[in-house]
């Protein structure tokens, strides 16, 4: 069956289309162009990053940091972190990750793949939390449940909603059955905010997939998506070795998904601030003066 | 329980439990249940044959039965889908769990399955939304939970039914993230070193004890569970009869409230920052 996979990803490689698009890739100097990956279109990365990364052509909404979403989504300065130092050992000795994730500490702002805390959202206060696909492409493993299980359970003491804006590759390999255990672990917290009444909601950005789509992305009580992103549960390749047939190219999008039933609503990024406050105050959460 | 002392490696472990005369739920019910009867569908879209579900009089005590089912052969194996549901098999599961609360039965869920399964119908019905419902129900039903893994116990899709009070292992059976031909694949984009992720990805049943993933190992002959189904079965019986009533004496609150903390105290993270000498 995976040999059949790897013929499959062979093809995928050496079909026209893809030669095209690495002979592009390697004239392209990197940080210079973007080349959006749903419809292929090229333009100055500056334009795109003016743009707050999302495609000029298609309207795909690129990957952000944590850092950028949370400039783009919360009150100036209103963002409190929780567990800001708390960083995963290794439960089960897996060979070089501990200098992995040392190196991508250095490389990046960030202590593992994502940020809780409380923060202001047009002045209504909301626990946040957002994943960073650049660290290990955000896969959930001890700090990630850790963190957002404490997340729910604050926002669950203080009675507070909660915002998750998803993306994730799935459970962290390097962690064996730990990681996997983490789903049950967010779950299980998000059973009891779920119980005492209060508002959870997903924001599920690209790509959102794996043991994350099997557990807190598909829990909110509103779950949106911004557009073309990508959202499932198993690895489109995988797919594609099962069947032994190429997928149609929308397969898995937030458009898919919306379609077949399992997302609320498509929300553009510029204008996720204002729904989401809106959709807050539907909920009885308020405002404050300050 | 005495201590079990089993030397086999990982692998050989796998190549036992993929042995295609290892019992499977079908050869199970009927040597540790008086009556078992199937309940079919998940009322939204079909019956999906990769698990079975039914209730069952365990020692005259009604239980409702949940398990994966892996067949002995490629015709139970087609009609089984390999033991990998679909998100109506999980939803049948999710149904019945809560029909068993309704009547307060215990649950007793056999796990048994590398993994949901990845298909274009399995992703259109949302498969993951599908898991995540399991996860997040199971945590709060208000009727004690049991799992067993009786083979391999393979990502989410084992999880989905692994919410539990208590998670006793079989002697060689494995449970792990994801199946190590998977692993092999992600991590070093070789399919081919299964064996070597074997080895590192502690997947053994005395590895989920250690890692506070499972309470209880119950033990297999020495040649494996195949050897002797009815000992097996015995065995399985005599661990069910112990743990069911001692949850089932349990105030509701303490038991979902154990059920909460063994899942929660599951981790491995630090947040000393070390102070300069």
């Amino acid at each position: 069956m995976l040999e059949d996979l790897f013929k499959l990803v062979k093809t995928r490689f050496n079909d026209s289309d893809s030669k095209i698009e690495t002979d592009i890739k390697t004239k392209i100097p990197e940080n210079i162009m973007f080349k959006c990956p749903r419809c292929r279109h090229v333009v100055f990365e500056e334009e795109y990053m003016k743009n707050n990364r999302v495609c000029l052509a298609c309207n795909y909404h690129g990957r952000l940091s944590a850092k950028e979403r949370l400039e783009l989504t919360i009150d100036k300065n209103s963002f409190i972190e929780y567990d800001s130092e708390m960083i995963s050992k290794n439960p089960i000795c897996f060979p070089n990750y501990d200098k992995k994730q040392q190196e991508l500490r250095e490389q990046t702002d960030l202590k593992d793949a994502v940020i809780t805390g409380e923060a202001y959202i047009r002045k209504i206060k909301a626990i946040i939390a957002i994943m960073d696909s650049r660290y290990m492409m955000a896969s959930m493993g001890s700090v990630v449940g850790e963190k957002l299980t404490r997340a729910f359970e604050r926002a669950t003491e203080q009675r507070l909603p909660i915002i998750v804006f998803t993306a994730s590759g799935g459970a962290r390999m390097q962690e064996g059955i730990v990681s996997l255990m983490q789903m049950a672990k967010t779950s299980g917290a998000i059973a009891k905010h779920n119980e005492a009444g209060l508002l959870y909601i997903t924001v599920l950005t690209d790509p959102t997939t794996g043991g994350v789509t099997a557990s807190f992305a598909s829990l909110g009580d509103i779950i949106i998506a911004e557009p073309k992103i990508l959202v499932g549960f198993a690895g489109r390749r995988v797919i594609e070795g099962t069947i032994k047939q190429r997928l149609p190219d929308d397969f898995q999008l937030a458009e898919f998904m919306l379609e077949k039933g399992f997302i609320d609503m498509i929300v553009e990024r510029k204008r996720m601030r204002s729904k989401v406050s809106h959709l807050l105050k539907l909920h009885g959460y308020t405002a404050v003066e300050n | 329980m005495e201590k079990i002392i089993n030397k086999r490696t990982p692998w050989e472990r796998i190549e036992l439990i993929r042995n295609k005369a290892r019992p499977n739920i079908d050869d199970y019910i009927p040597l540790i249940f008086d009556e078992f009867y199937e309940m079919h569908g998940d009322r939204l879209h079909g019956d999906d044959a990769a698990i079975k579900a039914g209730i069952a009089s365990l020692n005259g005590i009604s239980v409702t039965v949940i398990s994966q089912v892996k067949g002995h052969n490629i015709n139970e194996n087609k009609k089984s889908n390999f033991a990998m549901p679909h998100p109506e098999g999980y939803r049948k599961a999710l149904r019945l769990v809560k029909q068993a609360e309704k009547f307060k039965r215990p649950v007793i869920f056999f796990i048994d399955t590398p993994g949901a399964f990845c298909g274009v119908e399995a992703e259109e019905r949302g498969q993951g939304e599908a898991i995540a419902k399991n996860l997040m129900e199971l945590m709060m039903v208000k009727t004690p939970l049991i799992s067993i893994v009786l083979g391999e116990g393979g990502s989410g899709g084992a999880l989905a039914l692994g919410v539990c009070d208590e998670l006793a292992m079989l002697e060689n059976a494995l449970y792990s993230v994801i199946s190590p031909k998977g692993f092999a694949s992600i991590l070093w984009k070789d399919a081919s070193k299964e064996k070597e992720a074997c080895s590192i990805m502690k997947i053994t049943a005395e590895d989920m004890i250690e890692l506070g993933v499972a309470e209880n190992i119950i033990a297999e002959p020495v040649g494996g569970a195949h050897e002797d189904v009815q000992i097996t079965s015995e065995n399985i019986k005599e661990y069910l009869l112990e743990v069911i009533p001692l949850k089932q004496n349990k105030d509701i609150d303490t038991l979902l409230m154990e059920r909460y903390n063994k899942f929660r105290k599951i981790g491995d993270f630090t947040e000393n920052v070390e102070l300069p000498q």
